[in-house]
């Protein structure tokens, strides 16, 4: 008697567990075992309980109207008028006022070639032009003459006294960080030479600059400087400012290039040693290239910080945006009440710039490393 | 035909063929130039002083400063002389800034962690506010939240409060302890309790490597250090006298208080100086390969143990050079107290250059007090950081 063996299918097997969409993410991020559940729950009260009073204040009750005493009225919230009747005073500073196109233009000519510069498309030998092109025409547009000998086109002549806001916060970060470069390189290059002065002289002038607020080199420039210069020579303060924070500035570029120069396989050193190259076309011909291009990232720091860090130039008066501000509430008594607001306003500039900048060294990272990828 | 035989250049030769000489050349003319442009700079500056009638020397720090402090550690009024107003500066600052690096740490890590958590709203703030406090100058935040400690909290007569701890325009004030001779007996007790959880440490560490034996290495010495304390608090006469602020019409009477300029610089600081460190804590956990955690638990090592004993000295290595670059940028940064009047040593040597016009004597105290908070800080960390670099044979 042999069993009939009777094939039967066996159940299907479960189907796997929903990984994508709402619903699974939810389950995974908010809710995936009780500790989290009760984070979840914390945070979304606190969440909200504060978020909408914010948007309440900031949104629904707040006005846009330029009457100060309107403002005041009970259950308005934000004032956002303090923005809209003084923005040309926070964004030009004192420049006089139906000049201020002359600084917008500008302005955008120097955000365009930054913007030139950091893309892959224009990155050829006429960039070097442009930003000669571009850096002489945002000094006639904002000065009105060139080196104050040249009149040009008849613009009235702004000293620099008068500068301020946005343009004067981008114009001191461009400048100090392309007038940095050359002495950075020059110090990095400097410490890791083999001549026993020169190492020296950079090391003390590196650890010496780092070592101090950047608001104490900017206390000396504008209070020391005039003693340094010889009897009769005086210079603008504008100048002085640049050249103290240029100096600053090339102390950590230097310490990041160096960075770069000591990942450099010494190999690379020998092969060109062997080629016959000499010091300086061993230095720019092999090993600046690649260094550099290495540290980008850290370079794309430099220039974040040291944008932020022109805002400490308010201290020794110089009215760029942080200071320009100031300028327009601390003397008016209707809207300083309003200051937040227009502090508001201002950071969310000084974010739009850092944020932008901060994505582009990450792309720029990823772009530079595709290289080493196969 | 035989070509002669090329003989190799000498070593040392005075000529311009010769690396060792241009090297000596170059490193003459770079001190003379350098020497050259310090002598200019001296005489400009003697010259110019000798004709503006600007004094020098350091003489003036014994002269009754003249002006009064807001807050200081020790008493301090207008007739005391200069260099006590430095000593009042530079105890501020570094209150400011010992505060200030303990809390970046703590909330800095908590952020950095908290990049990590499985949460995904923790994730999602921790990230918002690293992006947020960063991408800000620290000197406009310490301004904002100047503008809100001063001119948005309530007025001093309607001070809000938690229990006995009062906020408003005039900052904050708490209870704080009536400070007798009683209280160094405490001090004294934590210290002896710290020196016995030390030889506790070694013991246990001896005894763990002789007979495998493991022995509690943080419970143990807290409670010797905690009992220790007691110990001297008893011993001290147990002193328990309390100041309990109360609101007064005018003013918040009694406790100990902190100024909303101090509250200002400590806010700003911390709060921009520790979405940077979180940044250095999440670079650095992400630095230790996921092997290690795996292979702590092929070990059998528990939780804590992979966290204390494999994870983290592997974490810190990545994590204490950039961290040592926060601290002292929070030291530096600091600085920026005198934008909002915190009388910190910057602020004092303003007031003292304007009073006195010495501006190279004032500025040299400022960056002598910088250069030598930085060194030593950087010197301190640089311990720590050989103490915990990997061991190699």
């Amino acid at each position: 008697m042999a069993d009939t063996i009777i094939f039967q299918s066996k159940p299907a097997r479960e189907a796997p567990i929903k990984t994508e969409g709402l619903v699974p993410w939810v389950k995974t991020n908010l809710f995936a075992n009780w500790q989290s559940t009760v984070t979840t729950l914390v945070v979304g009260a606190l969440l909200l309980y504060y978020v909408p009073q914010f948007i309440n204040w900031a949104i629904l009750t707040a006005t846009t109207t330029t009457n100060a005493d309107a403002c005041r009225a009970d259950g308005v919230g934000a004032c956002w008028g303090v923005v809209k009747e003084k923005y040309r005073l926070i964004i030009f500073g004192r420049y006089p006022f139906e000049e201020q196109w002359r600084p917008l233009v500008a302005t955008l000519l120097m955000v365009g070639l930054l913007v030139a510069s950091c893309t892959r498309y224009f990155w050829s030998k006429w960039l070097i032009i442009g930003w000669v092109v571009v850096l002489s025409a945002f000094f006639i547009l904002m000065y009105g003459s060139l080196f104050g000998y040249f009149d040009v086109f008849g613009l009235t002549k702004v000293t620099t006294d008068r500068w301020g806001g946005l343009p004067l916060t981008i114009m001191l970060a461009t400048l100090s960080i392309v007038l940095c470069f050359p002495v950075a390189i020059c110090v990095a290059l400097g410490r890791r030479s083999n001549l026993p002065a020169i190492r020296t002289f950079c090391t003390i002038y590196v650890e010496l600059i780092r070592g101090v607020p950047l608001i104490s080199v900017l206390f000396m420039a504008s209070f020391m400087f005039p003693l340094f210069m010889p009897q009769g020579v005086t210079v603008d303060v504008l100048i002085r400012v640049v050249v103290g924070v240029t100096l600053f500035a090339a102390a950590y570029m230097a310490e990041v290039i160096r960075g770069g120069l000591q990942a450099m396989p010494k190999g690379q050193t020998e092969a060109a040693a062997s080629l016959g190259l000499s010091y300086w076309q061993t230095q720019f011909k092999i090993i600046l290239p690649q260094a550099l291009a290495m540290v980008v990232p850290g370079i794309m720091n430099n220039f974040i910080g040291l944008f932020k860090d022109t805002s400490l130039v308010y201290i020794v008066s110089l009215y760029e945006l942080t200071g320009s501000l100031g300028l327009a509430l601390n003397s008016d008594a209707d809207w300083r009440p309003y200051k937040l607001e227009g502090y508001l306003f201002i950071v969310s500039i000084y974010f739009v710039f850092c944020f932008a900048m901060s994505r582009y060294s990450l792309w720029i990272e990823k772009q530079l490393n595709k290289s080493k990828l196969r | 035909m035989a070509v002669a035989p090329r003989t190799p250049p000498k070593k040392r030769d005075w000529s311009w063929r010769s690396q060792a000489f241009r090297g000596l050349l170059y490193q003459v003319i770079a001190v003379l130039l350098i020497g050259g442009v310090v002598w200019w700079l001296a005489s400009n500056t003697a010259e110019n002083m000798r004709i503006r009638g600007i004094k020098s020397g350091f003489d003036f720090l014994t002269q009754p400063a003249g002006f009064d402090i807001g807050e200081s550690l020790f008493s301090f009024d207008s007739n005391n002389p200069y260099w006590k107003a430095f000593l009042v500066g530079i105890g501020n600052t570094l209150r400011v800034a010992i505060i200030g690096i303990i809390l970046t740490t703590i909330l800095g890590t908590m952020v950095g962690v908290g990049r990590f958590s499985r949460n995904g709203l923790v994730r999602g703030i921790c990230y918002g506010y690293v992006e947020l406090f960063r991408n800000v100058p620290v000197l406009l935040q310490l301004l904002m939240w100047y503008l809100i400690f001063t001119e948005l909290l309530p007025d001093i007569s309607e001070a809000k409060n938690i229990g006995p701890v009062f906020l408003s325009k005039g900052g904050l004030t708490y209870p704080g302890p009536v400070w007798e001779s009683g209280h160094l007996w405490i001090l004294g007790g934590l210290i002896a309790g710290a020196a016995a959880a030390w030889a506790y440490r070694r013991w246990a560490t001896t005894q763990f490597e002789a007979t495998g034996k493991l022995r509690s290495m943080f419970w143990v010495p807290l409670i010797i250090v905690l009992l220790a304390g007691a110990a001297g608090w008893v011993a001290g006469g147990m002193p328990n006298q309390w100041q309990i602020p109360t609101k007064g019409e005018f003013a918040i009477e009694g406790g100990s208080s902190l100024t909303p300029e101090f509250l200002a610089v400590l806010f700003g600081l911390v709060l921009y100086t520790a979405a940077f460190v979180a940044e250095v804590v999440r670079s650095g956990i992400q630095s230790v390969p996921r092997g290690q955690s795996e292979a702590a638990q092929a070990l059998g090592l528990a939780k804590g143990q992979e966290m204390q004993k494999v994870l983290l000295p592997q974490a810190l290595r990545v994590i204490i050079p950039p961290m040592t670059n926060q601290y002292l940028n929070l030291t530096k940064n600091s600085s920026l107290a005198v934008a909002i009047g915190y009388p910190d040593v910057v602020s004092i040597s303003n007031t003292a250059l304007n009073q006195t016009g010495r501006a190279v004597e004032c500025i040299a105290i400022i960056m002598l007090v910088y250069l030598t908070t930085s060194l030593s800080t950087s010197f301190f960390m640089n311990w720590y950081n050989s103490k915990s670099a990997i061991k190699e044979r």
